[in-house]
């Protein structure tokens, strides 16, 4: 059984000061349901998570002590790719017909700040100053550049891109374009990305309804089809966030696996994508994960960027919404809100930002700590 | 005057004249990891045995933390007194890649592929006055 999206709610990201993040995700839910034209009685189960918004299934208690099964979901950045990821099994299984995927989260301000025992690490590791997923992506990009030849200009590029599809999406927290001159000179943070170059820590919510395929038509006239999750952790090898050490071997990273993966479940190849999301915690996330995913060559990003290939105007539009890098990182509902913004597009309702030439088929990819990667390919 | 001790065992030899870090070495499939760990992350056994991984390497990435982390960061600074300081994985001669603190802290002080040699450094004073000792890197000095 095939499984398709039929609602889509968002609570918009950034900071609301006035509503909790379960609020937020309570109000995501609620707008999903209305665009599915469905009441949350209808839902058989739930998959959902949240990092610092406090538990999941605590949403019975805005939405309604239904009895229906509800799943909490944790696995960091990648925790909406996981429970979409689950819900997906749940209904192509035969075990439900329609049901609920939920994401949301209230971050503080700041980095991020982990303890290193839930990472399996002793506290020297932290207490050294060596727990930052900043100096990873620092440590990661700069090697990547020293391999495949990318220059700081094409960092520089990717903020711009964001920055200004940002500027074109109602629900995203930065909504103004930058200037070249306003992102190159930014305070540096982690060699060698700058303020720009990262997302931040936010908050919001995001919802969808998923059903099989043959009953969407009740819910929905436009639905948007699954046709594969994948989710996949880290292989021996793959340099990864929060690693004590390195084997000396570089193995492929856990987006090539579920990328290879997802692309043989679904038939398609790179080549027949119209519109990506790809994890742009920072800028450099972007660029590795454009070749990552298979969209590229490693080093040709750099031409890709110059050509202007990755904009909503060009072969492949990457991150049409502004991506994490516009939005922020409400970590539970980040991943939900690419598949949210592909939706939107194969839908056909991106206003200014659309896609033109009626996008088909879109891709989405989360990546989280410690080496987990997400890939949902979808159609109309 | 008080004394000086590891800020946590088994990272490192000290006190020692040539102090070299310590991890593990797969009996079965031949892999070093770092910290030592007992069970091997390449091929799943508990065959294996500390080993000493040297003092010596190259450079294999870095960046700078330019800023005072938060916790679990824990040292004796304040924001005040607080310095950059460099981060990079640094590959031994086994091929092994260690994280580590790096004495540098201008990009024009690290190139990936420079010589780097182990240094042994006090983190910060437990509640008796004893320095906690922990490793990094730091450029190794010319031999020619």
């Amino acid at each position: 059984m095939d499984v398709a999206i039929v609602g889509l709610g968002l609570h918009p990201f950034g900071r609301t000061a006035t509503m909790s993040g379960l609020e937020q995700g309570a109000a995501a839910v609620r707008t999903a349901l209305a665009d599915a034209g469905t009441d949350f009685k209808t839902m058989q189960f739930a998959f959902g998570g949240s990092q610092d918004g406090g538990n999941a299934d605590s949403l019975v208690n805005l939405l309604g002590l239904t009895g229906l099964q509800f799943t909490n979901v944790a696995n960091g950045c990648a925790t909406g790719g996981s429970s979409l990821n689950a819900a997906y099994s749940a209904i192509k299984s035969g075990q439900y017909d329609v049901g609920l995927v939920v994401g949301f989260d209230k971050h503080a301000r700041g980095a991020f700040n982990p303890k290193p025992a839930e990472w399996g690490l002793d506290d020297w590791y932290g207490e050294t100053g060596l727990m930052l997923t900043t100096q990873y992506f620092g440590m990661k990009i700069q090697r990547y550049m020293h391999d495949y030849g990318i220059s700081r200009d094409t960092l520089i590029r990717v903020a711009e891109k964001a920055f200004r599809n940002g500027a074109l999406t109602p629900t995203a927290w930065r909504q103004t374009a930058l200037s070249w001159e306003e992102i190159e000179n930014a305070p540096m943070v982690s060699e060698p990305l700058n303020k720009y170059m990262f997302c931040s820590p936010a908050e919001g919510g995001c919802a969808l309804v998923v059903c099989r395929a043959d009953m969407a038509q009740q819910f929905h006239s436009n639905p948007i089809y699954l046709k594969t999750a994948v989710v996949r952790s880290r292989n021996y090898g793959s340099f990864e966030v929060f690693s004590p050490s390195q084997p000396p071997e570089v193995a492929a990273s856990p987006t090539v696996t579920a990328s290879q993966t997802a692309f043989e479940l679904a038939s398609v190849g790179p080549e027949d994508i119209d519109v990506a999301q790809l994890q742009d915690t920072e800028v450099g996330a972007e660029i590795m994960h454009m070749a990552e995913n298979g969209f590229c060559a490693h080093g040709e990003q750099e031409q890709w960027l110059a050509e202007g290939a990755t904009e909503i105007t060009g072969r492949l539009p990457v991150n049409t919404d502004g991506g994490c890098l516009a939005n922020g990182e409400p970590v539970g509902a980040s991943g939900l809100r690419q598949v949210h913004e592909i939706c939107v597009q194969l839908r056909g309702e991106g206003g200014a930002r659309q896609v033109a030439g009626q996008p088909k088929v879109g891709y989405t990819h989360v990546y989280g700590a410690p080496g987990i990667s997400g890939v949902n390919i979808l159609t109309r | 005057m008080s004394g000086a001790k590891p800020l946590h065992p088994g990272l490192f030899t000290w006190p020692d004249q040539n102090p070299s870090l310590m991890g593990s070495l797969c009996l079965d499939c031949g892999e070093h990891a770092f910290p030592s760990q007992r069970s091997c992350r390449a091929c799943s056994g508990q065959n294996t045995q500390d080993a000493e991984l040297g003092n010596t390497g190259t450079l294999w990435t870095w960046t700078i933390q330019s800023f005072m982390p938060k916790t679990p960061y824990l040292t004796d600074e304040t924001p005040e007194s607080f310095r950059p300081y460099g981060v990079g994985y640094v590959e031994l001669p086994c091929g092994l890649k260690v994280e580590s603190r790096l004495r540098e802290n201008t990009p024009d002080q690290l190139r990936i592929g420079m010589p780097m040699q182990l240094e042994i450094i006090s983190v910060r004073e437990d509640e008796k006055g004893d320095a906690l000792m922990t490793f990094q890197f730091c450029a190794a000095k010319e031999t020619h």
